[in-house]
């Protein structure tokens, strides 16, 4: 293999894309757009102008962009591969990565030497995952990108019960009007999820180190309580959300 | 469409609109999953013919049976002893459960969270959808678990419901109720269809079944070879014909097939190449055309190479002792063989962890994918003790829990796909 060779790794998810270019072991580039209603037009888009000797998608759209995709063949792995191996690019002690995504919550657990053990991931209903933040966000008015934050000024735990969306978000509505601040409803939220995740890193196994990755990671409170809980530093990646994209590229370096 | 059985559906009841949308699915679903793959036997257009006739052929077979004065006995379960059936000169064939059918029917008279095949049988029949059961003249039920033993209590108002009780021990005492179960359902089948089961028919009957599942064990002892000669949707799809179709001609018919096999082994030829991972099967019965999960795993880059399920080798591994010549002695080897029976509805049941190991090392699997219906207990329960059981023996599990709805094919898609990639 040429070490000039740029292979890319596409991460085709429920909420956005990422693209993420290797030069040898070195990420040259990666870029980030929203899945719109035209998933393909996007990946397209961000693909435009890339010459990769070697192209792997990951996400719920790989199989669709690896069949009408590039001319060179376009190889195509699940998330749980892709997570795995872009996880220990990122953090090579890793034995647990945890991926909350737009719609799926995934916990795998990885052998000393990074292969993987045993994997677990939300099965239909997209409770505890970003989707169910977003919600949660809009409800209570408050910015995404701000609301783990809004969180974490919380003065009081409280427990919401609810882990579907809409019951949630009617239990919600009655801690507002019998007065709870909306903070400390934020974080009732987010314990919900943190708790809902916990159950689901015990099946697996839960092996320390841990690397919180996907698009929820960016969320603070969510990783305080993690930490809170596991009394453990819960490695979060600069970028969480193209720790898919990475890991296609690099298998897709593998596989060249 | 108008078909030449539309008079018989009719006469059966059928909602015959709807039964043809039925059939056009089932043709549609049959030719995307099986009549796509690549290299398959001839003899498999057997197969492919039986199926296509599922609700014509083999139903106008039944309906000339009954002409002639035979009873058609339906059964849900591998409990029931077929071999009493057959001696009774009654014809025995298992009833429709595998598709999302009358499910707002069914759930009318049963709770929602109810396993997807009781709630299938249930609405099959309020559907007028099955001509198997419109056929039948007994339909035997079984205690095999709290879901099924409800819902016989309310399907008994629909169809001519008989109840055997299936012990959920393996001690002295529950062989002795078993006999006396065995026993009240030869009566039984005495009664309805004005025979008596000698000593003769009954060698006859053992004989019979033993051969049928002589076939079958000869089939996996075929398909274990690598590369396998046939996928493991084929060999779903025998095991399911085998519920339906007349004893002799089946058994004939795949051991045609296995000649053809058998010459593929030698040859070296496989449906796969020889380094397609492997996997197993474990867990709930997948009754026609439940074939989603096995569809999902053989196109996903994987074959499967065993069953252990009822429809699969709980139903054929254990043969009936043949030497019995008294009818005490034969009753007492169809009880014998029967408590061999390693369902989930036993408690304990450290027999199929053992047999799910043997099998899997057996068969030198790469995993085992654990096959859960939604709500259904008992395997749900073993499924965490299967799987601490093969990670003992070194080999990874894959829970699945499911029904028979499309609704979380890409999510099982994704957890397959990652499964075959982790074990490759």
């Amino acid at each position: 293999m040429n070490k000039q060779d740029l292979v890319a790794g596409i991460d085709i998810g429920s909420r956005s894309i990422e693209l993420v270019l290797l030069q040898g072991d070195r990420i040259k580039d990666w870029a980030k757009v929203p899945t719109t209603f035209d998933p393909m037009a996007q990946c397209r888009h961000l693909m435009n102008g890339v010459r990769a000797t070697k192209i792997v998608a990951t996400g719920y759209g790989r199989k669709l962009f690896a069949e009408t995709g590039q001319d060179n063949g376009v190889a195509a792995i699940t998330e749980i591969q892709a997570y795995a191996l872009g996880a220990r690019y990122v953090y090579p002690e890793v034995r647990t990565v945890l991926d909350i995504g737009g719609q799926d919550t995934k916990v795998i657990h990885l052998t000393p030497v990074g292969r993987v053990l045993k994997f677990e991931m939300n099965d239909r209903c997209a409770a505890g995952t970003g989707k169910f933040l977003e919600f949660m966000a809009t409800a209570l008015q408050v910015p995404l990108e701000s609301f783990g934050g809004f969180a974490l000024k919380a003065d009081k735990r409280i427990q919401i019960n609810s882990m579907c969306t809409v019951f949630a978000e009617s239990e919600a509505t009655s801690l507002m009007a019998r007065g709870e601040t909306p903070a400390n409803i934020a974080m009732g939220l987010h314990l919900a999820i943190v708790r809902r995740t916990l159950a689901m890193l015990g099946r697996v196994g839960g092996a320390s180190p841990l690397l919180f990755a996907g698009g929820v990671a960016h969320n603070p409170c969510i990783k305080t309580l993690l930490e809170e809980d596991r009394k453990e530093t819960v490695m979060v990646p600069e970028h969480p959300d193209i720790v898919g994209a990475l890991g296609a590229a690099l298998y897709g370096r593998k596989t060249l | 469409m108008s078909t030449p059985y539309d008079a018989m559906w009719e006469k059966l009841n059928l909602d015959l609109e709807a039964h043809a949308g039925l059939l056009e699915v089932l043709g549609k679903f049959y030719g995307d999953i099986y009549l796509s793959q690549d290299g398959r036997l001839k003899g498999m257009e057997y197969l492919d013919f039986v199926l296509s006739e599922i609700h014509g052929l083999r139903i106008q077979e039944l309906q000339e049976a009954k002409k002639q004065g035979k009873k058609v006995i339906g059964a849900f379960c591998v409990f029931v002893p077929e071999e009493l059936v057959l001696a009774a000169d009654a014809v025995c064939i298992g009833l429709c459960a595998g598709a999302e059918i009358g499910t707002e029917a069914a759930e009318k008279i049963l709770p929602r969270n109810t396993c997807a095949l009781i709630k299938s049988f249930v609405g099959f029949k309020l559907a007028g959808l099955c001509p198997f059961i419109e056929s039948c003249d007994m339909v035997v039920g079984e205690t095999t678990c709290d879901g099924k033993k409800k819902a016989y209590e309310v399907f008994s108002e629909y169809a001519p419901l008989y109840v055997m009780e299936i012990p959920q021990m393996k001690n002295a005492s529950d062989r002795v109720l078993w006999k006396s179960e065995v026993l009240r359902f030869k009566e039984q089948l005495e009664t309805i269809t004005g025979n008596k089961i000698t000593a003769a028919k009954l060698k006859e009957a053992i004989a019979l079944v033993n051969r049928r599942r002589r076939v079958l064990q000869r089939l996996n002892r075929l398909r274990a070879a690598v590369p396998t000669p046939i996928s493991g949707r084929d060999v779903l799809l025998i095991n399911q014909v085998g519920f339906y179709d007349d004893p002799i001609r089946f058994t004939q018919k795949i051991g045609e097939l296995c000649d053809q096999l058998e010459e593929r082994v030698k040859a070296g030829e496989g449906i796969v190449p020889k380094d397609t991972p492997r996997l197993m099967l474990s867990g709930c019965p997948m009754a026609v055309p439940n074939w989603k999960l096995p569809y999902i795993v053989e196109s996903s880059g994987a074959v499967i190479v065993g069953e252990e399920s009822c429809v699969g080798t709980r139903n054929t591994r254990d043969l009936v002792d043949e030497s019995g010549e008294t009818i005490e002695e034969m009753l007492d080897n169809l009880v014998d063989r029967y408590m061999q029976i390693d369902c989930a509805v036993f408690t304990p049941n450290k027999e199929r962890l053992d047999n799910i190991v043997h099998m899997a090392e057996d068969l030198k699997v790469a995993g085992v994918i654990h096959y859960g219906l939604t709500f259904c207990q008992p395997y749900a329960a073993e499924a965490i003790k299967v799987e601490k059981t093969l990670q003992g023996a070194g080999i990874p599990m894959l829970a699945i829990e499911t029904d028979y709805s499309m609704e979380d094919m890409e999510q099982l898609k994704t957890r397959v796909e990652a499964f075959v990639e982790m074990v490759s």
